[in-house]
């Protein structure tokens, strides 16, 4: 609360911009664990890596309370239902992670049980690359997911 | 909290083999590359695997089927691999399967350990275990068509066979 | 060691004689009531109960149909470790049945396996268990060689042990991390990750990767220790003991800890032995089993360890095992570090190992043998085999078959969490449903091991 005696302290901005940037600083993710790369995602949770520098420590697995999902692992012809309810289920505005190989095309297993990439389920907004992508490739995924959303490219 | 267990070699080995191929006339014992093995048709699978169960192999680690379509006269063969904790040794029972008619007696009331891994036999190869108590697919979902490790199943991806879910407002 | 189980637990009852099932009444339900619904048969509840365990549960008529229900847990749970479905049927606030529904990370790998030849095959196996990735290797491998009958030499036998026990000392490690985690005890989380990072950050200066290395291969293993790794080695073992006494004095007498595991999820030894769980879980109901003692592999004979064991075969107990098995990885890493052997890290059998880098630049028969080696594969006679070797979860087995090509005929892996998943409907019969966490924690299964 400004003082009246204060002078006027003000920033002038659009309403789009504010409301891009507040949706980047507190993107609340689902945990959505599949395979090997969960375990990656944890650890970029977990204090080493501290994933609580971008506004985004808070796993939620509700996927009502959660803004985007990142696709942690590869995704079984069993699990594609599931992983598209859990998508429907979230409030918009709503992002999609691809993290690893299997989740982005289906990877080295070109076999009947694996979806081959998790774009023909739900609409992905980032793939990032690795097997599994280590934790500074998916904070990096992460960064440039918020990028996207500040500059409007990704606007929902 | 620490014991240490120093069990010899099996010495008895083949005496059990032997008592076993006596036990249930129609099975054959062999090796494997070091293995022992025993080969019976499938209608005794039940028969050795009681006696196996008598003579100390307490557990069922494995179960699983080969598929050796255009290499033998009996396509399928189902492997089951026994543990004798107190003996401290195998024992794998190779039971040749037709392709005609893929049954064999369920394990399931002589190791219950086997349920899953029956279900898993069933669900990948197709082969029947008559008396298991919840013949399903396991691995796969329920309503897939077909038994994919066999070796006539494509090896190449399947396209999604997956509907819509409603959308949820 | 195959004592009778006395019935002093309070919460399973074994080894009393089988009651009469067809009184058993399956209770009425409405939701979830189709994937309940096979289980409804006598014959089904006599599985269930195994052929050596007795459920000892009576409907209990007082107990109001509106206390009945069937929650669906997962596949998308933070608590199921993946993508665990557990169909739970409560009378109140006690669990009743359980069903476990897998299947939901089923990868195709057995399917895989027989495209890739037996030098790729190390790419795909070791995405199983993706917590213990070089014990996969390390059993695929071991199965291969049986096959060809190579020799391995003693320096990449004492590194394929180095590597596999500081597998297992990370696997545990996030085994106790999220054990802790379901529980409560959040710092444990944070704690478990910090230490195993430590260890990861010496498989990717080794091997290239965090995780699914593709280092142990058929042969030997895919390149020598690099330079230092004694360094990095004695740091390992200087900061995970202190570590580990930061989580005992965190858990060990912590007494929100002790009420939540203290006789929960109990399992008896002879329930495990019909239900083929092995591992922690096995030995923490008290019998020594270990594959590293009774059946040794790659030279593990050498070294002095203990195999822990535990006596009530409770949440605490497998808690227990694993510390204790940590500290014997470390022993036995300590050893490897001493006693490492020089020489070759993989085989000089030319028929399995390509020839040198040096060789290909003078002679056009070694390139040639290089190329094939990495195009066709080499052959493997034609054979079967089943080696098993004790991963941080259990009894991890591959079952090869050779047709003489080179590729496998058939690659089975026996899934240690696969069999040990069987004994969750035994652990949590008639337990409170706050302890069904706890419960799947402590058996630490890794869904892509049971799906594959």
């Amino acid at each position: 609360m400004a003082q009246l005696t204060a002078p006027p302290q003000l920033l002038t901005t659009t309403l789009g911009k504010a409301i891009r940037w507040s949706q980047q600083q507190s993107m609340w993710p689902a945990t959505f664990g599949l395979a090997c790369c969960a375990i990656e995602m944890m650890a970029t949770g977990t204090a080493h890596n501290d994933l609580a520098r971008f506004g985004m420590e808070v796993f939620r697995a509700s996927p009502r309370q959660a803004d985007l999902m990142v696709v942690a692992g590869r995704v079984s012809q069993k699990m594609a239902p599931v992983l598209r309810q859990v998508y429907d289920q979230m409030a918009d505005p709503k992002w999609v992670i691809s993290m690893g190989a299997c989740a982005s095309t289906g990877g080295m297993f070109n076999n009947y049980a694996l979806v081959q990439g998790v774009d023909q389920i739900v609409p992905v907004d980032v793939y990032v690359p690795g097997c599994p992508p280590g934790p500074q490739s998916l904070m990096h995924g992460i960064l440039t997911l918020q990028d996207k959303v500040v500059s409007g490219e990704l606007a929902r | 909290m620490s014991g240490d267990s120093s069990p010899g070699p099996p010495a008895a080995a083949d005496e059990v083999l032997a008592s076993l191929s006596e036990a249930v006339p129609s099975a054959e014992a062999g090796h494997s590359v070091g293995d022992h093995v025993i080969r019976v048709p499938a209608e005794d699978l039940a028969r050795l695997a009681g006696a196996a169960r008598d003579h100390g192999f307490e557990m069922c680690s494995d179960i699983t089927v080969v598929d050796y379509l255009g290499k033998r006269r009996v396509r399928f063969e189902v492997v089951v691999n026994l543990l004798s904790v107190q003996h401290n040794r195998r024992l794998r029972i190779l039971v040749p399967v037709p392709e005609g008619d893929p049954e064999v007696p369920s394990l399931v009331p002589v190791y219950p350990g086997a349920n899953f891994l029956e279900r898993e036999a069933y669900d990948m190869f197709g082969i029947r275990f008559a008396g298991h108590p919840d013949l399903t697919r396991i691995l796969m979902p329920d309503d897939w068509m077909g038994h994919p490790l066999r070796r006539d199943f494509e090896v190449g991806a399947v396209p999604v066979q997956f509907k819509a879910s409603p959308r949820v407002t | 060691m195959m004592a009778e189980p006395t019935a002093t637990t309070d919460i399973w009852v074994s080894g009393t004689e089988a009651p009469d099932v067809s009184e058993w009444m399956v209770a009425g339900t409405d939701e979830g009531a189709q994937e309940m619904e096979r289980d409804e048969t006598v014959e089904r509840s006599v599985e269930q109960r195994g052929s050596r365990v007795v459920d000892d549960w009576v409907v209990d008529d007082s107990v109001d149909d509106d206390e009945r229900m069937i929650v669906n847990m997962g596949p998308q749970h933070p608590s199921t470790h993946g993508v665990l479905r557990l169909n739970i049927e409560l009378e109140g606030e006690i669990v009743r049945r359980v069903k476990p529904i897998i299947g939901y990370l089923h990868t195709g790998m057995e399917k895989t396996a027989e495209t890739l030849t037996f030098l790729q095959g190390g790419t795909n196996v070791t995405r199983m268990d993706y917590l213990a990735p070089l014990h996969n290797e390390l059993c695929y491998s071991l199965a291969t060689e049986k096959l060809l009958g190579v020799e391995i030499p003693p320096r990449a036998q004492a590194i394929r042990i180095l590597m596999t026990e500081l597998n297992r000392v990370s696997s545990h490690l996030v085994a106790t991390a999220t054990n802790g985690m379901d529980i409560g005890a959040l710092s444990m989380m944070m704690y478990g990750f910090r230490e195993r990072e430590l260890i990861l950050a010496f498989f990717e200066k080794t091997t290239g990767l965090r995780m699914n290395h593709n280092y142990i291969r058929p042969g030997g293993v895919a390149a020598d220790l690099p330079d230092g790794w004694e360094e990095d080695v004695a740091e390992i073992l200087e900061r995970i003991p202190l570590a580990m006494r930061d989580y005992e004095d965190l858990l060990k007498e912590n007494p929100i800890w002790l009420g939540r595991t203290r006789g929960v999820g109990i399992i008896t030894a002879d329930e495990c032995l019909a239900y083929g769980v092995t591992g922690p879980t096995l030995r923490a109901a008290g019998v020594p089993w270990d594959l590293r003692k009774s059946q040794p592999y790659s030279g593990i004979e050498a070294y002095e360890f203990d195999v822990v064991t535990g006596s009530r075969g409770d949440v605490y107990d497998r808690y227990r095992v694993r510390i204790g098995e940590m500290h014997q990885s470390l022993r036995i890493i300590e050893q490897v570090v001493d006693t490492m052997p020089r020489g070759d890290y993989k085989t000089t059998d030319r028929k399995v190992s390509p020839p040198p880098r040096q060789r290909i630049d003078e002679s056009m028969e070694a390139l040639i043998h290089h190329f094939k080696i990495y195009t066709e594969g080499f052959k493997v006679p034609a054979g079967e085999t089943y080696v098993a070797i004790e991963a941080p979860r259990g009894e991890l087995g591959c079952y090869l078959v050779s047709d003489g090509s080179g590729a496998p005929l058939r690659m089975h892996t026996r899934a240690p969490s696969f069999s040990n998943l069987q004994a969750l409907p035994i652990m949590m019969a008639d337990s409170l449903v706050a302890d069904t966490v706890a419960c799947i924690a402590s058996l630490d299964p890794v869904m892509g091991d049971v799906d594959r």
